[in-house]
């Protein structure tokens, strides 16, 4: 999502001098002119940024248009949290903020500082598995595994939240995961077993 | 996505003077963010309003007071709105996914943007988009669109399920401009109809705020229902909705209101069926003769002509689970 620009800041000073030898430029033009000079010369702002992912502090750099996601995988390396729509329509990218879950790729890392984001990569207590990562393993939650890391995240969510009455209330609650191999069902008994315990 | 400058407001002062018209707020974040990685939205600037605008349910005189920051998920939840204005918890919690209810805010839902593919797709002319580059759903794939109030100009629908619900209760829009003036705007007013205009989606005063929504105190609690068609059972928008609520006393309609959302540019009431319904019996007979009430004179697009009778039959549906909610 960073833009490259193929215009040059040179290109911007070349064609405004000549641009402004024109005596009588027509307004379509002058206001086309415009929308390129701001399009070429954008204001671009770098944040000092701390924030606090799975307990330990990050401090960091980064354009404003950066997401949590983008962050988090571009910048510091944790590329559990997955980028698979990058609209919010997929759920592959939910982590966890202040203990609810949310989409990192439609949360703009500014926001974050003074919150405590948890990725997959935090659930682990050390080797030992959190139950929910055991239980997909038991109950073959997932295939290819791309939207594992988001499911797991959305689950252990849904079980806090208590949204485990009934297998349809699970569907219900783990909507906004895809899962384009369908491991479905064994997500949904991961769930149940994890809320039995 | 264009580079823009990014701060924080914590008072309501503060992020009123820095908004003009390349400056835009950010709550959750779930639409505007989107709509800026497509170059929809290309604002120079952002204020970050989440520490700016209250984020508490409160009682008032005549009813409650929603601050604008009440996320999706925590207004669905509220004990006082289950009991009070369960119609409210069922609309949201019909609407889009966990992670976004918990991201949403009630502001921000109020303000999201249609879901018209074209409006999304910046290679096709969109009047809502670029004003007077035509329309390319009127003809185009439509399906998803319009079947009532829509103009020449643009077909799109409201995507908000939460809205529905407001429209029916009748809530009021709290706002504030940045003179400090504070206005009410009664929800059938808030939302627009494209007209020549469908650039414009509300009347929210230029740059001002939502500060809040307030709800009155009414008799739809126990009798109200809320169906939702789309193309898969949950995470999708509406092809139709319908938010339905009576007032009963025995089985006589003392009151009822019924709204629907997919079928305009903004939540649309059907107020000649609401008024068939008062005073009559509320049996399955009378529920169908108000929904055809409802479709009475509807102008569906080439496309989704199916509307009409998923229309009647969200309607009837809606009537019966309000007599067993
Ligand atoms: C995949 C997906 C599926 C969805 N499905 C549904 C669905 O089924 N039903 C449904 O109803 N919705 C659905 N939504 C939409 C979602 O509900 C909205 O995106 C959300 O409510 C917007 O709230 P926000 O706080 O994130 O707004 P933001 O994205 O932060 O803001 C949206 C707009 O409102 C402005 N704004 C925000 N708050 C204020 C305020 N207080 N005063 C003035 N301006 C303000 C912003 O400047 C911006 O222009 C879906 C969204 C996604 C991404
Ligand atoms: S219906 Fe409205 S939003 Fe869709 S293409 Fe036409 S003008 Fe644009």
């Amino acid at each position: 999502m960073k833009q490259e620009y193929n215009f040059s800041r040179r290109f911007f000073l070349k064609t405004s001098s000549a641009l402004g030898a024109l005596a009588f430029i027509p307004k379509g033009v002058k206001a086309f002119y415009e929308e390129v000079k701001n399009f070429i010369v954008p204001k671009k702002e770098q944040l000092p940024l701390t924030i606090s992912i799975n307990k330990k502090s990050y401090a960091i750099k980064a354009d404003t248009r950066t997401t949590l996601l983008d962050l988090l995988r571009e910048d510091l390396n944790l590329t559990g949290a997955k980028k698979g729509c990058d609209h919010g329509q997929c759920g592959a990218c939910t982590v966890h903020i202040d203990g609810e879950r949310v989409l990192s790729c439609l949360t703009l890392a500014a926001t974050v500082p003074g919150k405590e984001v948890t990725t997959i990569e935090g659930l682990a207590n050390g080797d030992q598995l959190h139950p929910m990562q055991q239980a997909f393993i038991e109950c073959d939650g997932f295939q290819c595994g791309y939207c594992t890391p988001g499911q797991i995240m959305s689950a252990v969510a849904c079980v806090k939240e208590g949204h485990t009455k009934s297998v349809a209330e699970i569907k219900e609650f783990m909507s906004g995961n895809l899962c384009r191999c369908g491991a479905y069902n064994g997500i949904v008994e991961s769930i149940q077993k994890v809320a039995a315990q | 996505m264009r580079p823009f400058l990014f701060s924080k407001s914590s008072a309501i002062n503060q992020a009123l003077a820095k908004k003009n018209n390349t400056t835009q707020y950010i709550a959750g974040g779930t639409n505007l963010v989107d709509l800026m990685k497509k170059n929809i939205a290309e604002p120079e600037s952002l204020v970050d309003i989440t520490s700016t605008l209250s984020a508490k349910i409160e009682p008032t005189a005549k009813g409650l007071q929603i601050g604008a920051m009440v996320r999706n998920t925590a207004l669905a939840n509220d004990a006082t709105v289950m009991a009070k204005f369960p119609l409210v918890s069922k609309a949201i919690l019909a609407g889009a996914s966990p992670q976004i209810r918990n991201m949403a805010s009630t502001g921000g839902n109020l303000l999201q943007r249609t879901r018209c593919p074209y409006f999304y797709d910046v290679t096709t002319p969109c009047n809502k988009r670029k004003p007077d580059s035509g329309c390319s759903a009127i003809h185009g794939e439509n399906r998803m669109n319009a079947i009532v109030g829509y103009s020449e100009q643009c077909v799109a629908v409201h995507p908000s399920d939460l809205c529905v619900a407001l429209a029916a209760l009748d809530a009021t829009v709290k706002t504030q401009d940045k003179s400090g003036k504070t206005q009410s705007i009664a929800f059938k007013g808030f939302h627009r109809l494209p007209g020549t205009t469908p650039e414009k989606d509300n009347n929210l005063p230029a740059n001002a705020l939502i500060h809040s929504i307030e709800l009155t105190e009414n008799s739809f609690a126990k009798n109200c229902a809320y169906v939702k068609v789309r193309d898969r059972d949950s995470y999708a928008f509406a092809l139709v909705s319908v938010a339905a609520a009576l007032n009963l006393k025995g089985n006589q309609i003392v009151e009822a209101r019924l709204a629907s959302g997919g079928v305009a540019h903004k939540p649309w009431r059907w107020f000649e069926a609401e008024q068939f319904l008062k005073g009559k019996t509320a049996n399955a007979a009378n529920f169908e003769a108000a929904a055809n009430i409802a479709i009475k004179g509807l102008k569906p697009l080439s496309h989704n002509g199916f509307k009409v009778l998923m229309l009647k039959g969200a309607i009837e549906t809606a009537l019966q689970q309000c007599l067993n909610p």
